[in-house]
């Protein structure tokens, strides 16, 4: 589904992804781990077109798309999320989400249509299924934080993934709202089924929905794979999970 | 035009010549044209989020366009118009191409450039523009027929054209309300909010900041294009950077968070700028004092006041 290879990012001389490789597979739920300022993001802005890298490929689907920008690199079936919550702020709830279908759908370019009643159905369905049904009408910029990276949440769904990226969803949130989150994010993944890759930094999470982890320290790749092989890792265990006790 | 207190300002605006007075039906006409440029510039800042300081770059095209084939190639208003649109708006394309690649004050600063070119090339292209002395005398357009008309027929040419603006800025102003309650528009206001989530949402963000830039050149130059021929001349200033302001300043007093905001602010200046001209020749210094208030006490413009006045009443009711 989503091949990375040997993709190499600096910046002003710092090295902060080096040569780094990861793949995901169909319907894969996976993860990429390291301590901060391993590289996290700066990974998820090479595979989503944010960043270009100096070198190395990224390949969606068969397809390279090393470079593409994002609005392209969107509508070749990826979804995101921020790790800084990014929504329309002074826009309705529903207005949020339904901008995102409006886009996907190609509608856009349209200056004629009156825009209120435009695939309310299909927008109204995801903010059920999130739960911000009864919030519809709410000024988004107003919602608690949670409540606002689920709605980043919905966004990225609007635009009909196949492959859906999320950086930190949980980031910020108390562990009840994590917990939430958490249950959320794998039901849609396994309902749409959904190829999932993201970044945490609660480890708990991690290995309670990840099928494939990868471990990213200084920006390189130290330890790839199954939960149980990576928490056997010595080498994850000496500068990642050792740090933490 | 579909809300009924729409239809009825439109009538009302029709009245005007009805009063019998010249000064009203003046300033009735440079209000509206200014509405309309005015509404034309918060595409950008209002809905996209992009403060153009050059705007009065496409009005003066407008003006100059049409003054120009309406005086020299002795072209009918009803494609001189038009023309002033279209001319407008290739310069918007070409001007715009530029502009979207810059950001923020780069991108101020940017159309401020390429208007301030607009206005030299103005001031000295003597052969074409008239240069420094512009171009005066551009005819009214041919509104015989309207003489033969009942109710309007003994009225003034003046008035005459006053009408023309009157229905041709409604048509405007009808347009760019369909044109911002459009998937289209709310994509522009997706872009104002956020341009990075725009884009992971499908949208080619500078493709749609360049289509509103030549929209709202296009609109600015039908603007110029009526206030050539109601000023009766078309002179370089028209694209000059206080212009430029001028029409801005009538955007935030207004209030660019709503459609007619603009054109509320373009009425309100122009008739503080009259009435206070009469008592006293600081009008610059009223205008900043006012502005100052402005910016602290309402910073959604007179139509953002109104609006949470009217809230707070119907609350109290």
């Amino acid at each position: 589904m989503l091949e990375v290879r040997g993709v190499r990012k600096s910046f002003d001389g710092f090295v902060a992804v080096n040569d780094a490789s990861v793949s995901v597979a169909r319907g894969q739920i996976a993860a990429i781990i390291g301590p901060n300022g391993a590289g996290k993001t700066t990974l998820f802005n090479l595979i989503t077109g944010h960043l270009r890298p100096e070198a190395g490929a990224v390949v969606l689907e068969g397809r390279d798309i090393t470079g593409l920008p994002p609005h392209d690199v969107c509508r070749l079936g990826m979804g995101r999320s921020f790790q800084r919550t990014n929504i329309f702020p002074r826009l309705t709830v529903y207005q949020n989400v339904q901008a995102a279908f409006l886009s996907h759908r190609g509608r856009g370019l349209d200056l004629w249509s009156r825009v209120d009643e435009l695939y309310r159905g299909e927008t109204e369905a995801l903010l059920a299924s999130l739960g911000l049904r009864e919030r519809a009408g709410e000024v988004s910029g107003f919602l608690s934080h949670g409540a606002q990276k689920q709605l980043e949440l919905g966004i990225a769904l609007a635009s009909e993934p196949s492959l859906l990226l999320l950086d930190e969803p949980t980031a910020g949130m108390s562990v009840s709202e994590t917990r939430e989150t958490i249950r959320l994010v794998e039901r849609i993944a396994r309902e749409r089924g959904l190829t999932l890759l993201f970044t945490e930094h609660d480890m708990e999470v991690v290995f309670s929905i990840a099928q494939k982890i990868t471990v990213l320290h200084q920006g390189r790749v130290i330890a790839e794979g199954a939960p149980a092989d990576v928490r056997a890792d010595a080498e994850v265990r000496r500068v990642y999970l050792g740090e933490r006790r | 035009m579909r809300a009924p207190w729409e239809l009825a300002l439109l009538a009302a605006a029709l009245l005007v010549p009805a009063l019998g007075s010249r000064f009203y039906t003046f300033l009735a006409n440079d209000v509206l044209i200014w509405a309309l440029f005015a509404t034309s510039l918060n595409l950008l800042v209002g809905y996209t989020g992009l403060v153009s300081f050059g705007h009065a770059a496409y009005f003066g095209i407008g003006a100059y366009t049409t003054g120009l084939l309406m005086k020299k190639l002795s072209l009918p208003f009803l494609i001189a118009f038009p023309a002033a649109g279209v001319l407008a708006g290739g310069f918007a394309l070409l001007f715009g191409f530029f502009c979207v690649r810059l950001t923020r004050i780069y991108f101020a600063m940017l159309t401020l450039a390429f208007a301030q070119i607009v206005w030299a090339i103005c001031f000295k292209w003597n052969e074409v523009t008239g240069g420094e002395q512009g171009m005066p005398e551009i005819p009214y357009p041919s509104l015989d027929w309207m003489g033969r008309l009942p109710l309007v027929g003994g009225l003034r040419t003046s008035d005459h054209f006053y009408l023309v603006t009157v229905v041709l800025v409604a048509l405007c102003l009808w347009v760019l309300r369909r044109v911002v309650g459009s998937p289209f528009g709310r994509m522009l206001t997706t872009i104002r909010e956020n341009a990075e989530r725009a884009e992971f949402i499908g949208v080619n963000v500078r493709r749609y900041e360049l289509a509103a830039f030549v929209l709202a050149g296009a609109f600015a130059g039908l603007a110029g294009g009526l206030f050539g021929i109601f000023n009766r001349g078309v002179f370089p200033d028209f694209a000059y950077w206080t212009k430029s302001s001028e029409v801005l300043i009538m955007t935030l007093l207004g209030g660019m968070g709503t459609f007619y905001g603009p054109a509320l602010g373009a009425l309100a200046l122009i008739l503080l700028n009259q009435q206070i001209v009469s008592y006293t020749e600081y009008w610059p210094f009223v205008l900043g004092t006012i502005l100052i208030v402005l910016l602290f006490v309402f910073p959604g413009g007179l139509a953002g006041a109104a609006g949470t006045a009217l809230r707070r009443l119907r609350r109290a009711a």
